[in-house]
């Protein structure tokens, strides 16, 4: 079931002492799509995730309105909406086994559209054999990790079989390799049963790793909808860029196509004027010599091998803030790197956010490879 | 049970300090304040025999008075328990100007001396008094009747329902309705399925501590109660009534009745409580 947003905003507070928590935002998420809100706190994602549920309303004025397919539910209460919802912190009922927090939903359903209670138990049993949970039925919340927790408070909302699926920070409380999995795991599923999802997270790798597409917001705004690659390398704004990963500043003033700042040298074809491009980590190649293009002398001042790479840490004299590089394990033997060594770093690519939001550009310098 | 075992020095030696000293002062505090006095009633008895002591508690005016204070306690402390938890819902889930003021009237049974309150309750339901007034024509009698003795424990126990009740609303999170709602529950079955389970604890206990508190109060309840024999004579009046004939061991062995049932009660609660607590944290509560 696709869902449609249009001009839906949200203000709080009483009037005279009133915050804008989402500007007047249209989305439109594709029947089976699962989308990810990123951004960080305070960005309007979590907002924008509970009035698609119908946990808060939007503003009256503009008059937004919410389409499940063609069904408008702007005015419908949440508990009629036929959505699942996922919370952060789970949000199961303690008092309750796993098999009864399952079944909750089926057995509030009004008596005539209510299954038998034999039917009932067969499609919880075979919601907590999908969760695989199904050994841990009669046990209580409390009883069970945080992982697990999630797992019921999934099958929990999956028992009504909804239309959409939302999900509030669903991994934000758990801890790294069983957010890993369940991801995986939340990626499986959504892939054998075609939900629609839409979920939220302040985590880029979560969000990229999971989403068909991704929609980045800060303050209110929607940023950019876009697939995680493109995202990844076509990001369409300054923030975007800063929020998806390390970013490496250099700035300074353009003069017949060279940037100089300090020592350094970079040939670029820009206009006149002052400058700042960013790089990300991967994008720095260190060389123990300047070739015509880059002259970017830099000192190693730290050196951690994380995973496949090497992250590197520099500074110069002409750099207000130390850059970050990531060398492949290679690169770094050949390099014989060392704390307080000399080399020079050659951008492979770079990007520039005038403030004119759209002319963004991403140049690769195909010369230096 | 696992204290029990700790408490015989078969643990390894504790990390958090204290333990011998803080339980000793406790131990001597409770014995001074609670046990000295109690050993006393006890000692009272020992001049009574069984015979007459079964004579003391079952005499008719005094078994009269044990059904009064009973049902008047009992009715006081379901009325509380109602018109409790909607004082703690009100006061945790809504914001309203004035809530501060509501929060701390809260107390004021507490602080108010009994007598006051009794006195207060009298003259305002006495048939001259305004609410007296305002019933009397209606055919309903408060004052000098059970219904002003349940009046007057209501009062001076809503108290322990209201703030037994409240922090355990305040901890309850928003959540948890929320995810009933998204599951398509009606805001009854809400309530009832998810909500008061969670409260249950804590109001079970508040309305017993309510009922106990019932069983004793004096000082409110004398002034309204017009303490007609096997009427409306409450059991602490009964005793009242044999310490001042100086007949200390005939009040003693009625206090005893009233303080077996108090301390079973109490006890039967907090034995059902562990169980139920235990299950909400995993079996090791």
């Amino acid at each position: 079931m696709s869902i449609r947003l249009h001009n839906v905003a949200k203000t709080f507070g009483k009037p005279g002492r009133q915050t804008r928590a989402l500007e007047p935002v249209n989305l439109d998420i594709h029947d089976g799509e699962l989308v990810g809100l990123l951004g960080p706190s305070g960005s309007g994602k979590t907002t924008l995730l509970r009035i698609i549920a119908g946990l808060e309303s939007a503003d009256r004025e503009p008059a937004g309105r919410i389409l499940f397919g063609d069904r408008d539910v702007t005015q419908v209460h949440v508990r009629d909406r036929r959505i699942g919802f996922v919370f952060q912190h789970y949000a199961l009922f303690r008092h309750m086994t796993v098999f009864d927090n399952v079944a909750f939903g089926l057995t509030v359903l009004p008596r005539k559209s209510r299954p038998s209670s034999g039917e009932i138990r067969a499609r919880v049993l075979r919601l907590l054999e999908m969760v695989q949970l199904e050994a841990f039925a009669s046990r209580y919340p409390a009883q069970l990790s945080g992982g697990q927790q999630q797992r019921v408070s999934l099958a929990r909302a999956l028992a009504l079989r909804p239309d959409v699926l939302l999900l509030d920070e669903p991994f934000g409380a758990l801890d790294a390799k069983v957010r890993q999995e369940l991801r995986r795991w939340l990626r499986h599923l959504h892939d054998e049963l075609n939900f629609t999802s839409v979920f939220v997270t302040h985590d880029q790798e979560e969000a990229l790793e999971l989403s068909d597409r991704v929609v980045v917001m800060s303050n209110g705004r929607i940023e950019q909808i876009d697939a995680p690659d493109t995202l990844y390398r076509a990001p369409a704004n300054r923030f975007v860029f800063e929020f998806l990963g390390d970013v490496n500043h250099l700035e300074g003033e353009v003069r017949n196509g060279v940037l100089t700042c300090g020592d350094a040298r970079l040939a670029v074809e820009l206009p006149d004027g002052p400058e700042e491009l960013l790089l990300r980590p991967h994008e720095v190649r260190l060389t123990e010599a300047p070739n015509a293009e880059a002259h970017l002398p830099v000192t190693v001042t730290a050196i951690s091998p994380v995973g496949a790479e090497v992250r590197v840490e520099l500074e110069a004299d002409w750099l207000a803030k130390p850059w970050l590089a990531t060398v492949r394990h290679a690169d770094f033997e050949r390099l014989e790197l060392a704390r307080g060594q000399r080399l020079f770093a050659v951008p492979r690519r770079w990007h520039r956010f005038p403030e004119n939001r759209d002319a963004a550009t991403h140049r690769t310098s195909e010369a230096i490879s | 049970m696992s204290t029990l075992a700790s408490l015989a020095g078969s643990a390894p030696k504790r990390v958090l300090p204290g333990f011998g000293l803080s339980l000793g002062i406790s131990l001597t505090f409770v014995s001074l304040v609670l046990l000295l006095p109690l050993t006393g009633l006890f000692g009272q008895l020992a001049g009574v025999s069984l015979a007459e002591y079964w004579a003391i508690v079952t005499d008719g005016r005094v078994v009269a008075s044990y059904l009064v204070t009973i049902g008047a306690a009992a009715v006081a402390a379901l009325a509380n328990a109602v018109f409790g938890l909607l004082l703690a819902w009100v006061l945790v889930r809504y914001d309203f100007p004035g809530k501060r003021l509501l929060d701390a009237l809260m107390d004021l049974p507490f602080a108010l001396p009994t007598a006051v309150a009794g006195i207060t309750l009298a003259t305002l339901y006495s048939s001259n008094g305004w609410m007296g007034g305002l019933l009397a024509p209606l055919g309903l009698e408060v004052a000098y009747t059970w219904v002003g003795i349940a009046l007057a424990m209501a009062f001076t126990s809503i108290p322990f329902v209201v703030r037994t009740v409240q922090p355990v609303l305040e901890d309850m999170p928003h959540e948890v309705d929320e995810a009933a709602m998204t599951l398509g529950a009606r805001d009854g079955v809400a309530f009832r399925r998810v909500i008061l389970p969670h409260l249950w604890p804590a109001l079970v206990t508040g309305t017993g501590l309510a009922f106990v508190r019932s069983l004793g109060e004096f000082g409110a309840i004398i002034f309204i109660a017009g303490n007609t024999p096997y009427e409306t004579e409450i059991t602490a009046l009964m005793i009242f009534v044999r310490l001042q004939e100086y007949d200390y061991a005939g009040a003693s062995a009625i206090a005893s009745v009233v303080l077996a049932v108090s301390l079973l009660l109490l006890l039967a609660i907090n034995v059902w409580q562990g169980r139920f607590v235990r299950r909400l944290h995993g079996g090791n509560g």
